[in-house]
């Protein structure tokens, strides 16, 4: 029964991040786009979770910490990037 | 200079980036001391030190982060380098083949037996190569004219 459920989530989670992709692909403008990166970045979290408990180890915890650190990261250079135009400011200036 | 029409406030981003990037640092050095039985080890836990240090560069700039940390990453990277190589080259003194490691148990007053391995400090080594070429090239990249 539990193998069932894990297997249908996963399967769904597949068919959001294939939404996700198709949107960041065709995604008239760039806050849509990073939108959509953010939200495949947060499901294969959720993916390695699921994995995770269906093979019953803990050896995945890391990758999930590691990955969401990272999409962390990424969303705010990517939204300080539409906000400034820059990324990485050289000095400060307020 | 062109003046902005409105000022920009981030005092919600600056407050959440200076927790963060201490979670971020606590995980990085889990992830250097767990390297030796499970996954992580020198150069994951150089990754996400760098990535610490790039969430502080994205979030204030490079003039604050380079009063705070005042060190030059290049030096640092090749540091690093002498580290790694010289534990390879110590293991020549005692007779022994090229980067030979060697461990024993301790009986620490607060952790208790603990294995203590030279290893480690070859992990150092790469964690310091890590983090210096990772924020060098961050640095180059962002660099404007």
């Amino acid at each position: 029964m539990i193998e069932i459920m894990l297997t249908l989530a996963l399967t769904l989670y597949g068919i959001a991040i294939a939404i996700s992709v198709i949107r960041t692909i065709i995604g008239p403008s760039l806050p849509d786009r990073i939108v959509a990166l953010d939200m495949i970045g947060v499901m294969l979290v959720s993916c390695i979770a699921i994995i995770s408990v269906s093979y019953g180890t803990k050896a995945f915890l890391e990758v999930i910490l590691i990955l969401a650190i990272l999409a962390f990261i990424s969303t705010i250079a990517f939204s300080k990037y539409i906000e400034r135009g820059t990324i990485i400011d050289s000095r400060r200036d307020d | 200079m062109i003046k902005h029409r409105y000022r920009i406030n981030n005092v919600i981003l600056r407050t959440v980036a200076k927790l963060v990037s201490l979670i971020i640092l606590t995980l990085a050095v889990y992830l250097f001391l767990a390297g030796h039985h499970s996954p992580g080890g020198g150069f994951v836990g150089g990754l996400v030190l760098a990535s610490a240090l790039v969430l502080l560069l994205i979030v204030f700039d490079i003039e604050t982060v380079r009063k705070g940390i005042p060190v030059d990453f290049k030096k640092v990277a090749a540091f690093g380098a002498l580290l790694s190589v010289g534990t390879g080259f110590g293991a020549l003194i005692f007779g022994e083949n090229f980067l030979s490691q060697a461990f024993d148990y301790f009986n620490l007053p607060f952790f208790g037996k603990t294995e203590l391995t030279t290893v480690m400090i070859f992990e150092a080594g790469v964690a310091l190569v890590v983090v210096g070429v990772v924020v060098t090239i961050i640095l180059s990249i962002s660099e404007d004219e």
